[in-house]
């Protein structure tokens, strides 16, 4: 077989990692467009909030697939990140449904600022770990063979 | 030349103010001609200036030259002298130097020096006079400028540019004047000739020391003439003076004869302008202007006399500006200027920066003018200074004056003024004292400092010291002082906007360096009575940021305006110059947008998405078997029907009515019915609407119907037998949505328990062992079923009221997301019930309010500022839908609003910072309005103007706002230790901005005036119920206090925290005492001071009356007397009273009377009556009030002075 179960890790990790990237990019668009008053934010908290669990699952799960793997140093970047998401997750505003937005208090300032804030640190994170996640793909079967 | 003008002027004035001076004056009358000289002599008598001012200008105008010899002289005299007291303060500037010392000697050697700063107290009372007329100009100069500026002023006076309304309210006083100026021409050289004959005076000068060297320096002529009159001023001048600064207006009489000649023309005028401005006769002030002006240049011209004069009027004008705009205050400088020359030579002693001043006034006198009268630009600066000094000044005279357009803030000096009043004095010769003068006397003299930091309203208590801090009569919010530019514009009233600091810092960290929270506060729909209403096909917006044009915009020309958010230049539509007042083109500032900062518009087609919604009401009762038990149906019934006719609305107005228990039953009244039918729906967890159309009838059409169905539905549930306790809420809401959403309009809900059943179902949380607990929890809501319903009925343009009538726990903080989200209301009204005849009272007058109140359908509010701040955080009941929009559904009048705000960028190179506030909504007639709303307030580079400038009324207010904020997303420990750190850290900040010694290491707390108040009102934040912990509250009454704390607009918001408590049993020493004509209303309620919130103030024999805007409590103590007994009570003895009495008895006796006349009055200023309540003082219920003493300690928690000690150990 030509890939080794780290190599197949990294090769999933890549593709769902540019799931993620574009994900923060819309997350990014998103909280711009509340800020120069183009959308509604009822509206735009529909639109976020159904995102915000695949992509901690996507996260996860690629963590899921590092860690069968045995990818410890790869691991290790991202436990950081996923004990946020349960963090942010845990501390969520009451609300029904699936989400972290809430329309009423979304338009704060300060969460505006946090939320975007987050956008970006999380499109660099993304980002840096799509290349290490490249370099993972190549180097690993390289050195199985 | 200026003088020339005046002319006219003269023949307005003279007569009334002449008057006054007339005897003595008519002498210095021609005094005043000369100079303004006679106005500084004046100065210390300042009664006596004020009359001297009118009678010199009109009778002596021309006549008395005989008189005038002498007077001239003093007045050559004085001009000298008085141009550089007037201009001390501005003008003098340029002699600092002889001031600075001057100042000091007089104080030490001569007494009677001193004179010369008392007349620039006289001034400034002049200035209040003057200050009417001048005020508009007034209002916006910061005492910064006046030093400097009041030089320019002065020659702009003499340029006559000065500004038409100042000399135009002048004129008639200058009128008098000016005539004589007229003559004072000719006179003129009397005037030297009275110079010549002074010169004897020249010993005098010695006296003055500083001041003559000024003198010496005039030419010949006019040194002689200085001199001589040196003498005689400062013999008069002195004596007042030195034996109250304060009181120059008694000064007068003493001094008076001789001063009164000088300061009759003189020192009225000009002391008024300068720091009492409002005292001063106007007209005294004017004439004084005037004639001091030419005088002034004329002292220093002595010889020329003619020339002289035309340089003097340049003076004068710039002394008005200095007060008021530049024309008045021009005028009222130069006058008061000449005054001071004289005062200050006088007085040397007294003001040892006047006397500084004024040497050199005398000597540089005339290159000062020259110089001032040169400088155009003195008319801007001197608009600053007049405000300057009017800030500076505490007297009651000068604030009103300067600031008469602002009608609260008079009121607010007023207040300040009995603290400042000792100080009056001092403030006042500061202020006088040009800028540099004070600069550097500061570095010099911690007195001098004193009297500046008083001059600039500076003024600093300390806190451990002062007992009484709490003034007795309310105080009026800061007034605003904008830029000249905008001096006279209208700025918008403080009860619908106000801000938390009046000067916004120019940078962020300049913010940060205060430490006080930033915010506005709008009550924006508030019931106004001169609401200006205009239609017009279309409404002037800036292109760019859709900003309405408003008062502080700037005109480029004719066709452009510049907008003052943005500062795009937009065109002027052509109509924009036809003024619908008077019918005629022109003028765009005639219009009455630029005129009020408040304004409606009717607006076009445009402005509408859809068709103006009809008025919609659906009523929802809950009539579970609490609801039954509490029997408030009755109550709402009756109060519904009875208010029928007075729903607001047209023809269009509909209504409905739905009842919920377990299951929802609905009332159909369409077409075809001729009594209401009950349907009932059992399925409550998927609710459909029975035959919507006639759920919803037109009122008009149905009243019959809907008047039947209020009477038979309290008896329809009334005999429903006693069943399992459920309450489907959520259901009914479900169905009301339903039933509005085509429409919009008002959701009203009458709940008294938990919702138990079906669709928002909640669980009881609250555990009433912890009702008392350090940590409070439970304040969020336990679902969001109820923010949703309220995001849905936002979006269709529905809001939801809630009367909270329960009796139990009912998760009001659930469901308070109801009315929060939606624009509506809470009221809450706890353990219910109807057979308490004070709750259904209570009940029927807060509902009858409710009903008939008016009301703004589908609304949205855009708050706008500009470039450069943002808005950080919206506080109120609303939906925010984008950055700064809130969606309203509905808007009352109760309703205000907060928004903290951040600065983003430098605001270094604007003037001022301008926010304005726009509601859209539909009237209940159909008809789509905008009411604009602008506030401009000026900005502040320095972190003492900043803590100076603070509102603490309005920082109490956001402050409440944010610490429920902060209850909700942290904790209330946190949100406590919030509160109480917002003192330490503007004390703290104040401290560092004062070098004062850390809190700690001295025994005072020191805390700038205009934060005086902050700790107690922290405090009694701290012990409201919304944030009290130690006390056992029931967690209902606390959201519910948190939603009021929300909504409440500010008067309301502080009467809840800090009730007013007063002393009943002396009502008759507090009657309006001035004749009836003065007060419209209520001339016969008597008005009796507000007392501090302890047991200190409540004396054994009193009875005593706490009022927190929803009830009132009476107190009445054992020893109180036997016929306040039975004059009020109709009872013999304290222990006849009942336990609780609910209502105060009619009499037929004076002391009832007025009781009930007070109540009356009290009640006036809130959208319903409060409850009453009388307490004996050894009633079981004694504690509901002595807990709302909070000033003292109760278990667990501060009392003011601990509070104090707490803030001083932690202020770094």
């Amino acid at each position: 077989m030509a890939f080794s179960f780290p190599a197949f890790s990294y090769i999933i990790a890549l593709i769902l990692d540019a799931f993620l990237i574009f994900f923060s990019i819309f997350h990014v668009i998103a909280f711009d467009e509340l800020k120069t008053d183009y959308k509604n934010p009822i509206d735009q908290c529909n639109s976020l909030n159904p995102l915000v669990l695949p992509e901690y699952l996507l996260h996860l799960f690629i963590n899921v697939l590092f860690l069968l793997s045995g990818e410890w140093f790869s691991l290790l970047i991202n436990i950081p990140l996923i004990l946020y998401h349960l963090h942010r997750y845990y501390t969520r505003p009451v609300m029904s449904g699936p989400g972290l937005y809430d329309p009423t208090s979304i338009m704060n300032a300060d969460v505006l600022t946090v939320c975007q804030r987050e956008g970006w640190i999380k499109l660099a994170f993304y980002l840096l770990s799509f290349f290490l996640y490249l370099y993972g793909s190549v180097i690993t079967p390289a050195t199985l063979e | 030349m200026s003088n020339l003008p005046p002319n006219p002027y003269n023949n307005f004035p003279g007569p009334p103010h002449q008057v006054n001076a007339n005897a003595v004056h008519q002498t210095f009358n021609h005094n005043q001609q000369y100079g303004q000289v006679p106005q500084s002599q004046l100065p210390p008598g300042f009664g006596g200036l004020k009359q001297d001012p009118n009678s010199n200008s009109p009778a002596h105008g021309p006549a008395s030259v005989p008189q005038n010899n002498v007077l001239q002289n003093v007045n050559n005299y004085n001009q000298s002298a008085s141009s550089s007291p007037a201009f001390n303060q501005p003008g003098m500037t340029s002699l600092p130097q002889g001031p600075q010392m001057s100042p000091m000697r007089p104080p030490m050697s001569v007494a009677p020096n001193s004179v010369p700063n008392p007349l620039p107290p006289a001034h400034s009372v002049s200035q209040p006079s003057a200050s009417p007329r001048a005020l508009p100009k007034a209002n916006p100069s910061p005492t910064p400028y006046n030093p400097s500026y009041h030089p320019p002023h002065q020659i702009n006076d003499n340029a006559p540019p000065l500004i038409p309304s100042s000399q135009m309210s002048q004129p008639l006083l200058n009128g008098p004047l000016q005539s004589q100026y007229g003559p004072p021409s000719s006179q003129y050289p009397v005037s030297s000739s009275a110079y010549s004959s002074p010169p004897g005076g020249k010993p005098p000068v010695s006296g003055y020391g500083q001041g003559l060297p000024p003198i010496s320096k005039p030419s010949g002529p006019a040194s002689l003439p200085s001199q001589p009159n040196v003498p005689f001023s400062s013999a008069p001048l002195a004596g007042p003076p030195r034996n109250s600064p304060l009181i120059p207006g008694p000064p007068v009489s003493g001094p008076p004869t001789g001063m009164q000649n000088f300061s009759g023309p003189l020192p009225g005028p000009p002391r008024q302008a300068g720091m009492n401005g409002p005292n001063v006769s106007g007209p005294q002030v004017r004439p004084d202007p005037v004639m001091g002006l030419k005088p002034v240049t004329s002292a220093p011209m002595g010889p020329p006399g003619g020339p002289p004069m035309g340089p003097g009027g340049a003076p004068p004008v710039q002394g008005f500006p200095g007060q008021y705009n530049n024309g008045p205050s021009g005028q009222p400088i130069g006058p008061a200027i000449g005054n001071m020359g004289p005062p200050s030579m006088f007085s040397g002693p007294q003001n040892p920066p006047i006397g500084s001043q004024m040497p050199p006034m005398g000597p540089q006198s005339l290159p000062p003018m020259g110089q001032q009268s040169l400088p155009p630009m003195g008319h801007q600066m001197g608009p600053p200074p007049g405000p300057i000094i009017p800030a500076g000044g505490p007297p009651k005279s000068n604030m009103q004056n300067r600031y008469p357009q602002m009608a609260p803030a008079p009121g607010n000096y007023v207040n300040n003024q009995p603290p400042q009043a000792p100080q009056g004095n001092m403030k006042q010769y500061p202020q006088q004292y040009s800028a540099q003068g004070v600069t550097q006397q500061m570095g010099q003299l911690s007195v001098t400092k004193q009297g500046f930091d008083q001059l600039w309203g500076h003024h600093m208590v300390d806190l451990l010291q002062c007992k009484h801090i709490l003034p007795e009569y309310p105080e009026d919010p800061p007034e605003i002082k904008l830029c000249h530019q905008f001096a006279d514009a209208s700025n918008c009233s403080p009860e619908i906007f106000r801000s938390t600091i009046n000067r916004i810092p120019e940078t962020n960290s300049l913010l940060q360096k205060s430490r006080l929270p930033l915010g506005i506060l709008i009550h924006p729909f508030k019931d106004l009575n001169n609401l200006p209403v205009i239609q017009c096909a279309t409404i002037v917006r800036c292109r760019a940021c859709r900003t309405y044009i408003n008062p502080f915009v700037y005109f480029v020309d004719a066709k452009r305006w510049k907008c003052n958010l943005c500062y795009r230049v937009n065109d002027l539509p052509e109509e924009f110059q036809y003024d619908p007042v008077s019918k005629s083109y022109g003028d765009p500032s005639r219009r009455p947008e630029i005129k009020s900062a408040t304004i409606e518009f009717i607006a076009p087609g445009e402005y509408m998405l859809r068709p103006p919604q009809p008025a919609v009401y659906l009523f929802l009762f809950d009539v579970s078997q609490l609801a039954r038990e509490s029997g408030y149906l009755q109550v709402a019934c009756d109060t519904l029907k009875a208010n029928l006719d007075s729903l607001p609305g047209d023809a269009r107005t509909q209504i409905g009515f739905i009842c919920y228990d377990a299951h929802v039953h609905y009332y159909l009244m369409g077409e075809g019915l001729t009594r209401p039918k009950e349907m009932t729906v059992l399925d409550i967890d998927d609710v459909f609407l029975p035959s919507p159309e006639s759920l919803l009838v037109n009122l008009s059409e149905r009243r019959e119907l809907v008047r039947e169905l209020l009477c038979v539905l309290p008896a329809r549930f009334a005999g429903v037998a006693a069943n399992a306790p459920a309450c489907a809420l959520g259901a009914a809401l479900q169905a009301a949505y339903k039933l509005m959403a085509p429409t919009g309009g008002r959701i009203t809900v009458f709940q008294t328990c938990l919702p138990n059943v079906g669709p928002g179902a909640l669980q009881p949380r609250e555990d009433p062992n912890a009702r008392s607990s350090k940590d409070v929890a439970h304040l969020n809501p336990a679902t969001d079923f109820y923010k949703r319903l309220a995001l849905d009925c936002s979006g269709a343009q529905i809001s939801v009221d809630l009367f909270l009538l329960n009796s139990q726990y009912a998760d009001l903080a659930s469901l308070s997301g109801m009315s929060k989200f939606s624009a509506g209301t809470v009221y809450h009204i706890p353990l219910f019930r109807a057979t308490r005849a004070w709750q259904a009272d209570q009940l029927c007058r807060m509902f009858t309010r409710y009903l008939t109140r008016k009301i703004g359908f589908e609304a949205v509010m855009r708050v706008r500022c500009t470039r450069g701040i943002t808005i950080h955080t919206f506080h109120g009941n609303f939906f925010v839908r984008s950055t700064d929009l809130l969606s309203l559904p509905n808007v009352s009048p109760d309703a205000g609003f907060g928004m903290q705000l951040s600065i983003e960028e430098s605001l270094s190179d604007l003037q001022q910072v301008c926010f304005q506030a726009a509601l859209l909504y539909t009237s209940s007639k159909g008809e789509r309005r905008i009411r604009v709303h602008t506030l401009a307030l000026p900005t502040a580079s320095n972190l003492t103007d900043v803590l100076h400038s603070a509102d603490q009324q309005c920082i109490i207010g956001l402050l409440s706002k944010m610490a429920v904020d902060r209850c909700m997303t942290a904790s209330m420990g946190e949100a406590r230790e919030a509160v109480m750190n917002v003192a330490v850290d503007a004390l703290s900040a104040f401290r560092l901005s004062q070098n004062l010694p850390a809190g700690a290491m001295s025994s005072s707390l020191h805390a700038p005036m205009s934060l005086r108040l902050l700790p107690l009102y922290l405090l009694a934040l701290l012990k409201k119920k919304a944030f009290r912990t130690g006390t056992s509250t029931r967690l209902d009454d606390r959201v519910a206090d948190m939603c009021a704390l929300k909504l409440a607009p500010l008067p309301q918001l502080l009467r809840a925290a800090y009730p007013d408590l007063y002393p009943l049993h002396a009502l008759h020493d507090y009657l309006p005492r001035d004749e009836p004509g003065e007060d419209q209303e209520g001339s016969d309620a008597p008005d009796p001071p507000r007392l501090q919130l302890t047991a200190e103030r409540i004396n054994m024999n009193g009875a005593y009356l706490l009022d927190d805007g929803e009830s009132m409590i009476m107190y009445v103590c054992q020893g109180v007397s036997p016929a306040f007994l039975s004059e009020t009570f109709g009872v013999t003895a304290h222990s006849q009273l009942a336990d609780e009495l609910r209502a105060l008895p009619r009499l037929p006796t004076p002391t009832n009377t007025l009781l009930h006349a007070f109540l009356d009055k009290l009640n006036d200023d809130r959208p319903y009556p409060a409850d009453l309540l009388i307490l004996r003082d050894n009633s079981p219920s004694r504690t509901l009030f002595t807990e709302r003493l909070i000033e003292d300690r109760v278990e667990s928690a501060f009392s003011y002075f601990e509070f104090l000690q707490h803030v001083k150990n932690q202020v770094k």
